[in-house]
């Protein structure tokens, strides 16, 4: 039984040595995240009257549906508050980390063949997923304890020790459980990006489930490990036994993946890979051809999934309506806009978070020409009759063709289920017309991905980055009180109310002059740099 | 015309310099062997004629266009095979053969099939199945089934087995056959001296040695193996012979081709028994000129 395991605990530290910056990186850039945002978060809402007046919007069941039931709401404390906000998000952080991850030490190192490397030395067949296992557990503990210990020692009254240190806890759990599920998908899938692919779809799920049952069946909210999280209530109630159960089940899971990683191949899967076609089909024969079959998979997803993200978005509406015809406070701090302006300034913001989250394929389609030069793959299409220019041109056009669509399905599901919740429903024109004026901003997103690989190949990160920092501008500005100017930094800080105010036809038609010369910036830049890999 | 013509090619990446004043020259119907080891700039030049790199100077054409400014045109009449051929693994082999030739511009389906069978490559199978070896195929057979008139070929038979390699070989003497030009850069010698008329030798981003194979085994050595009657005297300090070892009364050593006359009529009153010599190598040929300065120390 033991062989299986033998020199577990050197290739832990293999692991360690290999990757020592990345871990810290990843490690401190999520607890100083959380550990920032609940130092600033008290200085917000000073008075006792101000965060009542928080907790108020807090019942708000689109507020529910985005961040999770509100507790304590009697006496919203300072880390009631911060939990409120943060948990759900630090726990997907934490997802995200041990998802990239865990991939990196089991399916990728096999797909290299550097498993089979260390498969041929004394190790155990079960040695290097347990390596990589517990060394993600040691690295989930240190950010518990250091998220746990930081949130103490901001000595806010209501963040005590113990619970910042179950927040720790709650976190570090959840990263467990995205490791333990990670090792399973690379048992069940034969390539490193089935697995990225099923473990992210499970995360959104979780949240998605998450968030339809805590507006309804908190059952669902239970079976959704997102859920268990926030029955935490830390700084309120302090419950540990999610967490347990969290763990328990991630033992279960990791357990299940040892079990089908003893009985497979190296190199297979659970899940097989039928032969394909000797010819290949006419539609396939281009520059375009290649950039669509390559990711057609991959947009029929997102087309989907924006789809149902629309619609679960929509969902709420009607919860919406309700409490804000309930609620005497909402109605005395903002009658102007109270009753149905109230919903529409709230669809906007919607849409705007929709059309955000419809930038990630829109981005991802375009730089996959970039993850094409640095596998090396960008030189065989080179060096037949293909000019730098249409290559380009392929690969932009999928990502550029792909914004109105994402954007349809968004609106398409966003309409539809208000129609169905609502009493009153919005008219399919208005939120069409939402959605029209978000498109000039993910065209500027997809341009700088454009001039990005034009000129700077290895910064595409940087695109990534900034749509980060427009989801949280625009996500969290209002919450956390940012100035103004942060959120005009973002293309998506500059699209009009639109129920409320008109479409700023002039601004919008700058963004996209804008995003156009930087399109044809970029071209110009393809065509002069040396391809890499 | 010559189909690649190189004038003083340099290529620089930051303060290295990865291409010092690169000369090459290959006319039609050459095949052309380009050797030298790791890291001295072959991958680098052919990437450079494929329009990959820019050039930091000197000038390369290839059918008289410049290969920066003209790589389309110039493409559609050439077929590459890179060193280390990478695949989309989420496509079979049949569909990126069929993409590559489609992208080239040309339409042979029998001389695809032909090849697919010569080779024995399964086109059903997805790409990331495939061994070395078979992503080597693909791309041979993507290229052999394009009508091309320069092949450009680096390193192209480094994971094919035995059997494979010979078909290789046909595929570049029936591509001769048919006044084809073909840059062949490659590790394994003995395949080049089979296969090429004219070679370049380069280290360390320049080209030391180029030209015809047979005319530059003239300028090396011979290895020769003399057995005389009576025993040699005051051999080693004949001018031209290197490594000399002696075994009795037989004697193995090399001679610059220039000397070789004076060697023999420095043995003949010895009288000669046996005499037995052999034209240099492309190996030898090679390691004088990789050991390059370490070889001098």
């Amino acid at each position: 039984m033991f062989r299986e395991f033998s020199n577990t605990r050197a290739l832990s530290l293999f692991i360690l040595r290999r990757d020592r910056v990345r871990l810290v990186v990843w490690i401190l850039s999520i607890s100083i995240f959380v550990i920032a945002i609940a130092a600033i978060l008290p200085d917000l809402y000073t008075t006792f009257e101000e965060r009542q007046v928080m907790a108020e919007a807090m019942e708000n069941p689109a507020v529910t549906v985005m961040l999770g039931p509100g507790y304590g709401l009697d006496n919203y404390t300072d880390g009631a508050m911060m939990a409120h906000f943060m948990l759900v998000f630090s726990a997907i952080g934490m997802g995200i980390m041990n998802i990239m991850l865990v991939v990196r030490y089991t399916r990728e190192d096999e797909e290299e063949g550097r498993t089979e490397m260390i498969r041929s030395l004394p190790t155990g067949s079960l040695s290097y997923l347990t390596a990589s296992f517990s060394l993600l557990c040691l690295v989930n503990v240190l950010t518990s304890l250091l998220v746990g210990l930081g949130l103490s020692s901001l000595a806010y009254e209501s963040m005590d020790l113990i619970g910042s240190l179950l927040y720790g806890a709650a976190m570090g759990a959840i990263g467990i459980f995205f490791a333990a599920l990670t090792s399973l998908f690379a048992q069940l899938t034969s390539n490193a990006r089935a697995t990225i692919g099923y473990s992210f779809s499970f995360l959104i799920a979780a949240y998605i489930v998450r968030g339809i049952g805590d507006v309804g069946y908190e059952l669902l909210s239970l079976i959704s490990p997102l859920g268990l999280v926030l029955r935490t209530q830390v700084y309120v109630n302090n419950y540990c036994w999610p967490v347990f159960i969290i763990l328990a089940s991630s033992v279960l899971i990791f357990a299940l993946s040892l079990y089908l990683n003893s009985i497979r191949d190296l190199g297979a899967g659970f899940i097989q890979t039928r032969p394909g076609r000797a010819r290949a089909s006419r539609l396939l024969l281009s520059p375009l051809g290649l950039a669509f079959r390559l990711q057609k998979n991959s947009i029929i997803a997102w087309t989907l999934g924006m789809l149902i993200l629309g619609v679960s978005y929509g969902s709420i509406l009607g919860d919406l309506e309700g409490f804000i015809n309930s609620s005497e406070l909402i109605r005395q701090m903002i009658p102007e806009i109270a009753g149905k302006g109230m919903t529409e300034s709230f669809i906007t913001m919607l849409m705007t978070i929709l059309s955000i989250l419809g930038t990630i394929p829109v981005l991802l389609f375009i730089l996959r020409l970039k993850g094409e030069e640095k596998k090396g793959r960008t030189e065989q299409i080179l060096a037949a009759a293909v000019s730098r220019k249409s290559l380009l041109a392929s690969f932009a056009a999928i990502g550029l063709m792909a914004i109105p669509l994402i954007q349809l399905m968004s609106v398409l599901g966003l309409w539809s289920s208000a129609a169905f919740v609502m009493e009153d429903p919005l008219s399919f024109s208005t939120i069409i017309k939402l959605g029209l004026v978000h498109l000039p901003a993910m065209l500027f997103m997809a341009a700088l991905a454009v001039v990005l690989i034009g000129f700077l190949p290895g910064l595409t990160g940087l695109v990534w980055l900034y749509l980060g920092y427009s989801f949280f501008v625009v996500y969290m500005g209002e919450m956390l009180k940012l100035p103004n100017w942060l959120e005009k930094l973002s293309p998506f800080g500059h699209i009009p109310q639109l129920p409320l105010e008109g479409a700023d036809i002039a601004r919008l038609s700058i963004m996209a002059g804008l995003a156009i010369a930087l399109i044809v910036a970029g071209f110009i830049g393809y065509r002069q740099r040396d391809i890499q890999g | 015309m010559a189909v690649i013509s190189v004038r003083d090619l340099t290529k620089k990446f930051g303060k290295f310099t990865a291409l010092n004043k690169v000369n090459l020259e290959l006319e039609k119907g050459d095949i052309y062997g380009f050797i030298g080891p790791n890291g001295a700039g072959k991958t680098t030049t052919i990437r450079i004629l494929l329009g990959i790199l820019k050039a930091s100077g000197g000038k390369a054409t290839v059918f008289g266009q410049d290969v920066w400014k003209d790589a389309v045109s110039i493409h559609k009449n050439l077929a590459y095979v890179p060193g280390d051929v990478k695949l989309w693994p989420n496509l079979t082999g049949g569909e990126l053969i069929d993409l590559f030739i489609k992208l080239r511009g040309s339409n042979n389906k029998t001389r695809r099939d032909e090849l697919i069978e010569r080779f024995q490559l399964d086109p059903t199978k997805k790409c990331r199945t495939y061994s070395k070896g078979n992503r080597q195929k693909v791309a041979l057979i993507a290229a052999f089934a394009s009508d091309a008139d320069l092949y450009i070929l680096d390193e192209p038979t480094s994971g094919l087995d035995p059997l494979m390699e010979q078909i290789f070989q046909e595929l570049i003497l029936e591509a001769r056959d048919q006044g084809k030009t073909i840059l062949l850069s490659s590790h394994i010698l003995h395949e080049v001296e089979k296969l090429c008329n004219k070679v370049s030798i380069i280290r360390e981003g320049q080209i030391i040695e180029a030209g015809d194979l047979k005319k530059l085994r003239h300028l090396t050595r011979t290895r020769m193996e003399v057995e005389t009657k009576r025993q040699l005297e005051g051999f080693d300090r004949v001018k031209g012979v290197h490594d000399l070892y002696i075994k009795d009364k037989t004697v193995y050593f090399q001679v610059d081709s220039e000397e070789i006359n004076n060697v023999i009529k420095f043995i003949s009153p010895f009288e000669i028994l046996r005499l037995e010599s052999a034209p240099p190598t492309l190996e030898d040929l090679f390691m004088r000129h990789y050991r390059g300065e370490a070889g001098d120390l």
